[in-house]
């Protein structure tokens, strides 16, 4: 059985103007209905295997959204939803804004949107089933392990340059 | 233990987490469907507990994972005795120890919402536990045998002789299966204050554990609700069933149409209901039977 | 009779001697030991050499003739009442002038004048003299231990009560040989000598950190205890008197015609109420908390409350559906029920001890009054395990407070990485307060069927109810115990060798008792049983149709309540629980990612606080569910007690007019 069957989702608010948020909360209403595919916004960290964020990272919750990452269990993916948890968005140049979800934290799929359409989370979503069960197969295998947040953070720092160019290289990757 | 024994502790062994797991997919359905939703896959709990023991484990201490694979131990083992036409008795000590062991998971964590959420399952204890021990009795009065063997084995279905027990055991059975309004101290939708509390810090297997537990306790109290409409006549067996449906059904619908209520409200509902439903009945049969 | 008498005379004995040793050395601890130890190989001794050589079924009657012992007695209980007056006027506490004489000048003049001279034997020992020798024996010679190193560490934390550990000790030990010559007595005034003495021992004992709370709660415990002398001399007049009989055994053969003996059984069972702390008297034992802990657990285990219930199960044959059982099973139920809510709003760990203690008691005093086999089966099973378990918890609570200068529950908060030991003790121990394999649970199993059986339905439903809040403080205790914070470093704790060497045999024991189920209530409970109610045995039969479709015990031999099936399954539970250590190992043998427990991502590493919104540490503390507002002592204590007191009293009056008048 794939672990795409029940994928259950945390979603997690930055510093999103709440835009973004009001669209999650739609797509689990009855109109959009992600529990057709057996989604579950659980809010938990440690029964989630999706973790969605909203909004910018800023210096007050950067620790924060490292330590919900920590505590989730192997595998899970990465969901940055809305421009402004992809890359700062329109808060990008504010004092406290560090930029995107991957500031701080290895994503998996960017939706990008202002505010993002329930439709585009339904596919982020789906897109990063995949990318779940591939995960699912090589840990499996023993082959894989993701990232800490640590060790996350060091690799951002051991490349050269910017951000904006590690980010760059994980978006490649 | 007879050979029938035998055989329903097998079946409850090998099947209680598919049925429990149809039971509880179609009372997702049925909420969906009430609240105007597709809803998921009818065998969507099956998939979420395979999922479950399918990730990678992480603890937050040495007792944690022990803990809750005991609590899952021994809620196997109560319904076991029950299937094995045992003790009532037994089995509701057995099921509270095992409780005891899941209480002491949260509490072993150290965290807000954990401890919380132990604190409220203690609490959902102390309401619910007067109604089942009242049950037990109940059919102690009614058959003269405390075993679930010589309990099924009347002519009448009970259900005759003890309404009251039977209105009181399914309200406390709200707070058992944690429903709304009564899920307080963990619940099965997202919306809880408390994030999932008794098992907001369990993860993985060791929630996979925790959820399996839940799924053999919930057999085995529809196996009790059953109970009451047992007679020595196997074609009871169907009427049992149908009963079950019904409560489910109910279930399902209190779950959609109330809201949460505070653990004040919660107490004082379950002990009156306990008080008048089941005290009643007790007072009135351990009369009859006295004549 | 030799070792009986000396089970007896000899803590007096040594009572006497420690009475002089006043300062701290190794020769006194020594000897203390040393004397405990003999008293608790006499007493294995006693029960072996019963069970071999005599005749238990019947019991064994010794000193009939007693004329001299007698007039020492007369002179004891006119020291007795010398020492209370003297005490009181030391005080101004007059009205104990009062009861003192009320009880104790009938004693004398019945003594001095021969009126109450018999040539009964005044001694009896059967097999509930056995169970009780053994219990106290044990149980009370292991405290006599643990006090040696608890009372030195006491002194050291209080520093302002005068060391007075002499006149401790000597207490305790005239403690132990009141209780056992209690337990041996079968003449009704021998008996009333030796409860007389345990009542102004507590109350020194309760008295002895001297501060006036001390001083006003052994008062407390005084009054109430001559209180139920008084009674007690109430029915033993009666007996001389009237029924013209002087011993328990005499008074229990009128168990076919309860309605003549209703007025002596119903004042012994008032005695045995205060003696219990049942529910309007309760306030004594919850005072008695102020005194050191080997007090609380020998008072409040093993011994003092135990001749209550002890009385109460002698007299229970007595009590089938009478006036007086239906007092007894009220007050006991309600006690139960009353107390354990009460326990669930304290934090002050030895008051929760004294809350579950009163309600234990209550509840074994209900299965007395119910006067049915069944239920003195689990009467009995009750008082064994209750002593043990309770003994050793008294025990953990108090090595916990010399060790971190707490006992509150709300201290105990990861006491499994920190005390291990200590916490491994107290695990077991309130397990065996509450779950099933172990040994209180299944005795109160035993005693609700025995409630539904004897169709009193307000027991059933205080039973019901009383076990969910009983579940509810226990849990929430043991919740505390395992609440595990990161990086907890373990302490050394202060306990002392003494303490150890009574606290490990307990636990060892009550471990034990729970496996040996079945062969006490083979060897012990039930010949007792059978015995004592086969002269009331016809009167069962003919109250309760023999077709019932209850199965409700008509003849004694079906006293044991619980099947060798359910026994089967209960011991493969324990087993699984003594397993978990164990497989605690196994299951950690691969080593997993360790993560912090959730506290909304702001975790600041070992579970102990979180970070505000300013950035800051902030300490995390959670506390315990007390519910002051529903069930607090405030709330309902008064009320409790005022509603037991207005049964009590009108139930008495009903007692004296039936059993004096009509």
């Amino acid at each position: 059985m794939r672990i795409s069957k029940s994928p259950w989702l945390l979603h997690y608010d930055g510093s999103s103007c709440n835009g973004c948020d009001i669209e999650v909360l739609a797509s689990t209403a009855p109109r959009f209905d992600v529990e057709r595919f057996g989604i579950i916004n659980t809010g938990n960290p440690k029964h989630a295997d999706i973790f969605l964020c909203t909004g910018g990272v800023n210096s007050q919750n950067k620790d924060v959204v490292r330590q919900i990452y920590d505590q989730m269990p192997d595998p899970k993916v990465v969901l940055a939803c809305g421009i402004c948890a992809c890359d700062g968005g329109i808060f990008k140049d504010c004092y406290n804004i560090l930029g995107g979800t991957d500031t701080v934290i290895p994503v998996d799929v960017y939706v990008p949107g202002c505010a993002v359409r329930p439709e585009a989370i339904i596919d982020g979503v789906v897109k990063a089933l995949k990318i779940l069960d591939e995960k699912a197969e090589k840990m499996k295998r023993g082959e894989y392990r993701s990232l800490t947040s640590a060790e996350y953070a060091e690799k951002i720092a051991s490349k050269d340059g910017s951000d904006g160019e590690a980010l760059q290289e994980e978006k490649d990757a | 233990m007879t050979t029938y024994g035998t055989v329903a502790v097998i079946i409850y062994l090998l099947l209680s987490p598919v049925i429990a797991c149809t039971l509880s997919g179609v009372d997702r359905v049925v909420t969906a469907r009430m609240q105007g939703r597709r809803g998921p896959k009818l065998m969507q709990p099956w998939y979420d507990l395979v999922k479950l023991f399918s990730k990678e484990t992480t603890s937050v201490n040495d007792i944690q994972k022990i803990l809750v694979m005991a609590h899952c131990f021994f809620a196997i083992f109560s319904g076991a005795i029950f299937f094995a036409g045992g003790d009532v008795m037994l089995v509701l000590f057995a099921l509270t120890m095992s409780e005891v062991f899941l209480i002491l998971a949260a509490y072993s964590v150290n965290a807000a919402y954990s401890e919380i959420g132990a604190q409220r399952e203690l609490l959902q204890m102390m309401a619910y536990e007067p109604m089942t021990l009242l049950t037990a009795v109940g059919f102690y009065l009614a058959t003269g045998s405390f075993k679930v063997d010589k309990i099924i084995s009347t002519d009448l279905p009970l259900i005759i002789k003890m309404p009251g027990f039977f209105i009181g055991f399914c309200f406390v059975l709200v707070v058992k299966l944690r429903k709304s309004p009564f899920d307080l101290s963990t619940s099965h939708h997202a919306n809880q204050e408390i994030i999932k509390g008794l098992t907001g810090d369990l993860s993985g297997p060791v929630y996979g554990f925790s959820e399996l537990a839940e799924l053999y306790e919930e057999v085995l109290m529809l196996g009790i609700v059953g109970l009451f409409f047992m007679t020595k006549e196997p074609v009871s067996l169907l009427w049992a069933f149908i009963a079950i449906a019904v409560v489910m059904f109910c279930m399902s619908l209190i779950d959609n149409i109330f809201p949460r209520v505070k653990w004040e409200a919660l107490l004082k509902a379950a002990w009156l209901v306990t008080f008048f439903a089941g005290g009643a009945n007790l007072v009135i049969l351990s009369l009859a039977e006295r004549m | 009779m030799p070792v009986l008498a000396f089970l007896i005379l000899f803590p007096f004995a040594a009572a006497f001697i420690l009475f002089f040793l006043k300062k701290d050395s190794k020769g006194r601890s020594f000897l203390v030991i040393f004397c405990a130890l003999a008293e608790l190989a006499a007493s294995v001794y006693f029960a072996i050499d019963n069970y071999l050589h005599h005749d238990m079924e019947m019991g064994t009657y010794y000193l009939s003739d007693t004329h001299t012992a007698d007039m020492f007695i007369a002179a004891g209980e006119f020291c007795l009442m010398l020492l209370v007056f003297s005490q009181a006027i030391r005080f101004k506490k007059y009205y104990i002038l009062l009861l003192s004489a009320l009880g104790t000048i009938p004693a004398l003049y019945l003594d001095l004048m021969g009126i109450s001279e018999t040539t009964a034997s005044h001694l009896k020992v059967d097999h509930l003299t056995v169970i009780m020798v053994l219990v106290v024996g044990i149980v009370g010679s292991l405290i006599c231990i643990y006090a040696v190193g608890y009372i030195r560490d006491y002194h050291n934390h209080h520093t302002e009560y005068r060391d007075r550990s002499g006149y401790f000790f000597s207490m305790l030990f005239v403690f132990l040989g009141a209780m056992m010559g209690l337990i041996s007595s079968d003449n009704l005034s021998w008996m009333y000598f030796f409860w007389e003495i345990t009542s102004v021992c507590s109350f020194l004992l309760i008295g002895y950190p001297q501060t006036q709370e001390a001083v006003t709660n052994s008062f407390r415990a005084l009054w109430m205890n001559l209180l139920g002398g008084c009674g007690f001399m109430a029915a033993i007049i009666f007996c001389v008197c009237v029924m013209e009989i002087t011993n328990i055994s005499q008074l229990l053969l009128f168990a076919a015609i309860p309605a003549m003996a209703i007025f002596p059984v119903g004042m012994l069972s008032f005695a045995a109420l205060t003696k219990s702390a049942q529910m309007p008297f309760s306030r004594w034992l919850l005072g008695a908390m102020v005194a050191p802990t080997p007090t609380s657990a020998l008072l409040h285990s093993a011994t003092m409350v135990k001749a209550g219930v002890y009385l109460l199960l002698r007299l229970s044959p007595m009590m089938y559906g009478t006036y007086v059982g239906i007092m007894v099973t009220a007050i006991g139920g309600f006690t139960f029920f009353a107390a354990s809510l009460l326990a669930i709003t304290v934090s002050d760990g030895k008051k929760v001890l004294a809350y579950s203690t009163i309600s234990n008691l209550g509840l074994i005093t209900a299965a007395a009054g119910c006067g049915m086999s069944e239920a003195v089966w689990a009467g009995i099973m009750l008082l064994i395990f209750h002593a043990v378990t309770k003994s050793m918890m008294f025990m953990s609570v108090g090595a916990y407070e010399n060790s971190t200068g707490s006992r509150d529950v709300e201290d105990m908060h990861g006491m499994i990485l920190r005390y291990p030991k200590l916490a491994f003790v107290m695990t077991i121990g309130i397990f065996g307060m509450s779950v099933v394999p172990m040994g209180m649970c299944v005795a109160k199993w035993a005693a609700l069927r025995a409630f539904v059986d004897s169709g009193y339905i307000y027991l059933t439903l205080f039973l019901c109810f009383g076990s969910a809040s009983t579940m509810f403080y226990w849990t929430k205790w043991l919740g505390k115990i395992f609440s595990v914070s990161r990086e907890s470093a373990r302490h050394e704790d202060t306990v002392h060798g003494s303490e150890w060497t009574a606290i490990y045999p307990l636990t060892v024991t009550a471990v034990i008792l729970c496996l040996v189920y079945p062969l006490i209530s083979t060897f012990a409970v039930t010949p007792y049983i059978q015995n004592a109610f086969s002269g009331s045995l016809n009167r069962l039969v003919t109250s309760v149709p023999a077709d019932s479709s209850l199965g409700i015990a008509s003849n004694a031999e079906t006293a044991q309540a619980i099947s060798t099936e359910d026994f089967i399954i209960m011991g493969v539970m324990l087993i699984c629980m003594c397993i978990l250590p164990l497989g605690m190992k196994y299951v950690n043998s691969v080593q997993e990612r360790r993560v912090l427990s959730y506290m909304s991502g702001f975790n600041t590493g070992n579970d102990r606080g979180f970070y505000d919104s300013q950035g800051e540490i902030k300490e995390q503390y959670l506390s315990n569910w007390y519910m002051p507002d529903i069930f607090g002592e405030g709330k309902i204590l008064k009320p409790c007690l005022m509603l037991a007191s207005a049964f009590l009293i009108v139930m008495m009056t009903a007692c004296t007019v039936g059993g004096l008048f009509i």
